[in-house]
């Protein structure tokens, strides 16, 4: 048995009955006011805007970083969001459409979503999308590999794309590794994984790629943070997590922060340590902004729809 | 204000309709009593709430005759299926006005609106709902073939949880055939009334349900009352045995709900991020005011360190304040009596050499408050290791063998509810059979369910309430 397998297996168990009970109990919290509007515009700055489509266009790309750039145009005030993500041949035209504006660029990469290529060619995807410019990479864990047992390949593999994101100024792409969680079907299962990507190198770890159900769970991002707690306190490195799909409502985002506040801690609570993976999302939490600001609700004509 | 602090988001008092004075409910009528009135507090912030009767002896009498009418005229006259429609119907009025009842309930006690919320009042409505469906079922309960009612029975409860302990005795009690007279405590006696205004909005036939308010005059009269078959009570164990002793050599049958000093066990390979979760649900739920509380964590010794890293890091996000805010996680202490006595216990850890923490937390200036607290270095000998302390204090001890853990958690004169993290079964199953307690739960803590008997062994008292076993206790031919 592998020193790696040995570290995940020795990792304590977890009760789904117990899990799934913190996150329903954290979901009653009652955020009001100026807990609310703080809520809100963080998890705008936290917003990792998504199009990942094989009907992406260079116009559709165009449109979503005008969008990052300044989610609402009717108000200057608004926080941009954090990222635009999509697939490493959309890099450049996000780049170009971003120019120096104070939003990165995110991209798949690894044979997105299925991971289900040979090694060559998931590096040859990841160095594709460094060069063409990506601040962070979105790579996809081997799946298969992980529940055959095969559990070093898994870790090598990220070890692998991790140099792959190497720039020549010898700074690094920002690697998040997605776990896809809802293919790893056990609790157990996904604290491994969790640990795994982090001894690997990995900067964040991500729970789904939004194209399989279930995506991003409550519970499942729970346990992700309490993985990256105990890993800062064991190892002195903090990493970051995204949930990603299946994020819709400004209420959802609210609950996930609050998870972040009293699992993981205040130190998550800043789009360097907390994303979420959504293109719906930014709209609701735009609605409930002018909700605040002005007073009424303005209804979905009154945000674009980009 | 920072994100973390989370704005103040208190629910609304205006759903309580409080009168400013309550009689008693007597034969299906609220009616003055000849006792003097007493005030009852919220203990959050020391505001009179109401004012409430003093039921006198003579009082009590007027309730117990007015049950035994009841009982011999209408309710154990009724079919089964007729009694269970009034229960289904006060189990729906309870969910129709839970927020109510929640309100009403964390204003008078203290515990958090999450909790009255979202325990209490939906657990009080499920009690009737499924003893409601027993009603016309008494004769496949496995108490022989024709189970009969006892009659009155006299009923005294807690003040730490009013309206489930009310619901714990009154609904298998009416399913059963029984009437009821029942005291509340004297510090929380106002969801009972409102329970009997319910009772009327239900039509309950008059007398069936009583409720006389008042201390330990109040609810000796009533245990002692000659007109009475069956007393059940809930409460601390020096109270339950002046009552066995009260009612020793008479023909009332007698279940008594008493004191605990649950062992809360948690091996090496637990789940530990939720046995955190249990550990601090076992104390800290309801401030510790739990008679099953887990009030004695047992740690085996590996896991020490890391399992009370993690415990203080939890027990610093617990909110304790407003019980009305929505995010408090830990309210008030019910009176200050109770504050004194968790106070005075707490300090004889401090003398006999444990050593206390509690997180940093800022609590209310009026009111009765007591910060969580976990004593580290316990052992079985001190008297926070043996004494039921009824508060948010937590002492923990640790062990190294699972025999070593079993006779430690044995050696009390208690043994009301165990708890057993771990994820071998096999070792649940093993502790599970060998734990003294009336309850084991394993891989969580304090929950409770209609259908589940509860009850505790020696100290803490006999007779079990909940599911067919709690039928037993208001049933001639029941063995309890």
């Amino acid at each position: 048995m592998s020193e790696l397998r040995r570290v995940l297996e020795g990792l304590p168990g977890v009760d789904q009955v117990g899990l799934e009970g913190r996150a329903a109990a954290l979901s009653t919290r009652s955020i009001k006011a100026a807990s609310k509007a703080y809520a809100i515009d963080l998890a705008i700055r936290m917003v990792d805007l998504t199009t990942l489509e094989g009907a992406d266009t260079p116009g559709k790309v165009r449109s979503l970083a005008a969008k990052a750039v300044r989610p609402d145009p009717s108000d200057p005030g608004c926080p941009s969001a954090a990222a635009v993500c999509v697939y490493p041949d959309m890099v450049k035209i996000a780049k170009d459409a971003l120019g120096d504006a104070p939003v990165n660029v995110a991209s798949v990469a690894t044979a997105f979503p299925s991971g289900r290529s040979s090694l060559a060619i998931k590096l040859a995807d990841t160095r594709d999308a460094v060069a063409a410019g990506a601040d962070e990479i979105d790579m996809v864990i081997d799946r298969g590999a992980f529940l055959a047992g095969d559990l070093d390949r898994v870790h090598d593999e990220i070890v692998a794309v991790k140099d792959a994101c190497a720039r020549p100024d010898g700074t690094h792409a920002h690697l998040k590794v997605i776990l896809e969680t809802g293919e790893l079907a056990t609790y157990d299962n996904v604290r491994r994984a969790s640990w795994l990507a982090m001894l690997a190198g990995g900067d964040f770890i991500k729970t789904s790629t939004g194209k399989i159900q279930p995506a991003a769970t409550l519970p499942v991002t729970l346990l992700m943070l309490q993985a990256v707690r105990d890993f800062r306190d064991a190892h002195g490195r903090q990493v970051g997590v995204k949930p990603a799909g299946g994020i819709r409502t400004s209420k959802d985002a609210i609950k996930y922060l609050v998870v972040v506040n009293e699992v993981a801690g205040p130190d998550w609570l800043d789009p360097d340590w907390f994303r979420f993976g959504a293109s719906s999302l930014l709209n609701d939490l735009l609605m409930q902004r002018q909700k605040l600001t002005t007073g009424h609700y303005s209804g979905p004509d009154h945000v674009t729809i980009d | 204000m920072s994100f973390f602090e989370y704005a103040p988001a208190p629910e609304s008092r205006g759903v309580v309709d409080l009168r400013s004075s309550y009689g008693l409910f007597v034969d299906g009528e609220f009616t003055e009593g000849d006792g003097p009135m007493f005030k009852t507090i919220s203990p959050a912030t020391e505001e009179v709430l109401a004012e409430v009767t003093a039921a006198s002896a003579a009082d009590v009498d007027r309730a117990v005759a007015a049950a035994r009418r009841a009982h011999s005229r209408v309710w154990s006259r009724m079919a089964g299926s007729e009694r269970a429609k009034y229960l289904y119907r006060i189990a729906r009025i309870i969910a129709e006005r839970s927020r109510e009842l929640a309100v009403l309930e964390t204003l008078d006690n203290g515990k958090p609106i999450r909790e009255s919320r979202d325990v209490d009042v939906p657990l009080v409505s499920q009690w009737f709902f499924y003893y409601a469906g027993w009603a016309d079922k008494l004769d496949h309960a496995g108490l022989g073939p024709d189970p009969r009612s006892l009659g009155v029975a006299a009923q005294v409860i807690p003040w730490n949880f009013p309206l489930m302990m009310l619901a714990w005795k009154v609904a298998p009690a009416l399913a059963a055939g029984n009437t009821v007279v029942l005291k509340p405590a004297e510090t929380t006696p106002l969801t009972a009334l409102l329970f009997a205004e319910i009772c009327q909005q239900a039509d309950l036939p008059p007398g069936v349900v009583n409720i006389v308010t008042g201390a330990g005059e109040t609810g000796r009269a009533l245990v002692e009352h000659d007109g009475v078959d069956k007393v059940a009570f809930t409460g601390s164990t020096p109270v339950g045995r002046q009552i066995a002793r009260a009612v020793a050599g008479t023909d009332k049958r007698l279940t008594l709900e008493l004191g605990g000093k649950a062992a809360n066990i948690v091996f090496d390979d637990a789940p530990l991020d939720q046995a955190i979760e249990g550990i601090v649900s076992g104390i800290f739920f309801n401030q510790g005011h739990v008679c099953c509380a887990g009030s004695r964590l047992l740690v085996q010794e590996n896991v020490y360190d890391e399992v009370i890293g993690k415990l203080k890091d939890r027990m610093a996000t617990l909110r304790v304040g407003d019980p009305l805010d929505k995010n408090t996680d830990v309210g008030a202490i019910n009176s200050a009596e109770q504050l004194a006595r968790i106070t005075e216990l707490a300090a004889t850890g401090d003398a006999e050499g444990a050593e206390r923490w509690s997180p940093p937390c800022e609590l209310p200036s009026d009111g009765f408050w007591y910060a969580p607290t976990i004593f580290t270095g316990v052992s079985q000998a001190h008297r926070i290791a043996r004494e039921e302390i009824f508060g948010p204090v937590l002492s923990v001890l640790t062990f190294r063998t699972p025999d070593e853990a079993v006779a430690k958690a044995n050696n009390t004169p208690y043994g009301l509810s165990a708890g057993v993290w771990t994820d071998k079964g096999s070792r649940i199953l093993a502790m599970a059979s060998r734990l003294r307690a009336g309850v084991v739960w394993a891989n969580t803590f304090n929950k409770f369910d209609p259908a589940s008997p509860f009850g505790g062994y020696s100290e803490s008292g006999y007779g079990r309430e909940g599911g067919k076993h709690g039928l037993a206790a208001y049933l001639q031919g029941g063995t309890r």
